[in-house]
């Protein structure tokens, strides 16, 4: 076929093109360069994570039962007003968000955390919230209609019929907390905008990729890591991307 | 048992108190269909869900098997009525296996015994246990899906089925089948059901009995024969339609119209033998000849019988359809027109001959208001 063959030329094209780039950058030391960063990177790394893992994982904490509350049928009346507050509290920028918890909490780690909390809330009860409401009533009255209790209908019907959505919404949040750590180290919690902001400062390119590469192979990894989570763990029944 | 004592309900709308359901009072027995029926917006489903609490009633009192269920609690209550709605209802997430186990892991169930009891019901809605249990809702057609619900609601075996349009979103044709399938599990499973409908012809298919709302108002309730015989008010007769008479005839059999005596020939019988038992008969076209086994084998005409001489078996025409006793009229009608044919014989499951059924005695028995168990004397007249 001269598709086939055609994107095999492709192919090799690009692996000899990559192969030479890394000849050339091996020769002319840029390799030696970057890895001038490495310990620093590695070291970033873990802290950027960290960062990443307590806010986030506090930001689902907190979301994702905020969802469902707001969900509830007696909750109907202030649900969408406040979703509508959430939806504004959205569009503050992080970098607003993570200043004005500065000036409340001071310097370092703590005022960083809450901050990346505050951005990564959002979405997910969002999510959490529209996954919910978007379970059709046809099969509430089912659920009811056998004798579900109210708790069981939440746990055997909605949430697994939200889970898609509501992981989606993890997915989002947590790509944006990943791109949004960087920004934590102007208010002194490290990570890797550190070698980005410091990069930049001092004119040193390699220094600001050496920051900026990590962090955007990070964000890709977090949201593949919880695409396959997803994958795993939200009902084979209800999950697009195993039907 | 479902009793309903003058229950109720008010809605209150921003434009004033509705009331879905004006004090409704009726009863269907054990083992019972009874088809909820009326156009919409008359109360019908509302009626309906107040027996499993989904609406819960403004004032009355629901009675299942004797028991005042206003006593009971919600989720208990429901877990004894199998419930089936229209939109199916089943659980995406779940297997099918998990759906049809839904009510018995809700009781409690052990899970040997609901793994079997999911095969069971399998068999009984006639699908193929290991090719579905493990597989999800969206991977089977409409018709199966509303299998499956069906066997959900029958799977932990309530004495009392709730079902609101069951068959309502599936294809004619499908519906026509899982109708007779569920009407031939009904047999044996002697549910007591109330059914909402606003299918007149699925009403009179599935119904014992069946009661008309108009305006949250119970306007009827009879048995589908007595409803089409005999309309209470202008409403119902409209409701039913101009061609109510025809739709009598799918619910009558041929056993209940039928004439048991019939004047037959034998093949060795003489064409002049022929001649006499039609004129004895009073018949007025022709006479059934019948083998050694008893089954209608053809017919000697009279104009035959009269200008020609031999034996029946050289000169006998075929019968061009036969009825079996438990085939209804309307195929019995369908086949006097299509036959040009004013009467036809009636022969049981081995083909043997039973008697016969007249155009005559169909017309009467349709008119007749009251139906008294009479096989008129005057039908032999007109026969064959």
């Amino acid at each position: 076929m001269p598709i086939q063959s055609m994107q095999g030329a492709l192919r090799a094209l690009i692996l000899v093109v990559v192969f030479f780039i890394g000849v050339w950058s091996q020769s002319s030391g840029l390799v030696d360069d970057f890895m001038f960063y490495l310990p620093d990177v590695q070291y970033l790394v873990v802290q950027h994570l960290w960062l990443t893992a307590v806010s986030g994982s506090l930001a689902i904490g907190v979301a994702v039962p905020l969802g469902i509350i707001l969900s509830r049928r007696s909750m109907a009346k202030v649900a969408e007003s406040l979703m509508q507050v959430l939806n504004v509290g959205t569009t503050i920028p992080t970098l607003a968000v993570l200043a004005l918890s500065m000036s409340f909490l001071g310097i370092g780690t703590v005022p960083a955390i809450f901050g990346l909390f505050v951005a990564t809330l959002l979405p997910i009860a969002r999510n959490t919230y529209a996954g919910l409401k978007g379970v059709s009533p046809a099969l509430m009255e089912a659920a009811a209609g056998i004798g579900m209790s109210p708790t069981q209908r939440l746990f055997r019907v909605e949430l697994p019929n939200a889970l898609y959505v509501i992981f989606a919404g993890i997915r989002t949040a947590l790509a944006i907390n990943v791109g949004t750590v960087p920004l934590a180290f102007l208010i002194g919690a490290g990570g890797l905008g550190e070698l980005i902001f410091t990069g930049i400062d001092l004119y040193d390119p390699i220094m600001m990729l050496s920051g900026a590469i990590p962090t955007a192979l990070l964000a890709i990894t977090v949201d593949a890591l919880i695409a396959t989570i997803a994958f795993i763990v939200v009902p084979r029944g209800v999950n697009p991307s195993r039907a | 048992m479902i009793r309903l004592d003058n229950l109720t309900k008010v809605f209150d709308t921003p434009k004033g108190a509705v009331v879905a359901a004006d004090h409704i009072s009726m009863e269907v027995p054990r083992g019972e269909i009874c088809v909820l029926l009326g156009p919409s917006g008359c109360g019908k489903t509302t009626t309906l869900k107040m027996i499993n609490r989904i609406v819960r009633p403004t004032s009355g009192k629901v009675f299942i098997n004797d028991e005042d269920t206003s006593g009971l609690n919600t989720q208990e209550l429901r877990r004894n009525i199998g419930y089936v709605i229209q939109q199916i209802g089943l659980f995406p997430n779940m297997t099918i296996e998990e759906n049809i186990t839904a009510v018995p892991r809700l009781l409690g169930w052990d899970a040997k015994r609901y793994k079997e009891r999911a095969r069971e019901m399998m068999a009984m809605i006639a699908m193929e246990p290991d090719a579905f249990l493990k597989r999800y809702p969206s991977e089977l057609s409409g018709g199966q899906q509303q299998r499956i619900g069906v066997a959900r609601a029958l799977a932990a075996d309530p004495p009392v089925m709730l079902m609101d349009e069951p068959f309502g979103a599936i294809d004619p044709i499908n519906r026509a089948v899982i109708q007779d399938e569920f009407l031939k599990m009904q047999q044996d499973l002697k549910k007591t059901i109330m059914f909402v409908s606003h299918d007149i012809d699925e009403a009179i298919k599935m119904g014992d009995r069946v009661a008309i709302f108009r305006e949250g108002k119970l306007v009827q309730y009879s048995t589908p024969d007595d409803l089409l015989a005999a309309p209470k008010n202008a409403f119902v007769e409209s409701f039913l339609g101009e061609d109510r008479a025809l739709k009598r005839l799918n619910l009558v059999k041929v056993r209940e119209v039928m004439s048991h005596e019939i004047g037959t020939v034998t093949p060795d019988d003489s064409l002049e033998t022929a001649l006499q038992r039609i004129d004895d008969y009073g018949y007025q076209n022709a006479i059934v000849m019948i083998n050694d086994r008893q089954r209608p084998t053809g017919m000697i005409t009279r104009a035959i019988a009269r200008t020609t001489k031999g034996y029946c078996r050289d000169h006998f025409q075929g019968i061009p359809a036969a009825v079996h006793l438990d085939d209804d009229l309307r195929k019995v009608a369908s086949l006097m027109f299509s036959n040009d044919m004013t009467w036809l014989p009636c022969v049981d499951d081995d083909e043997r001959i039973m008697g016969q059924i007249t155009q005559r005695a169909i017309t009467h028995h349709l008119g007749s208001r009251h139906r008294v168990a009479e096989h008129s004397v005057a039908d032999q007249n007109t026969g064959v």
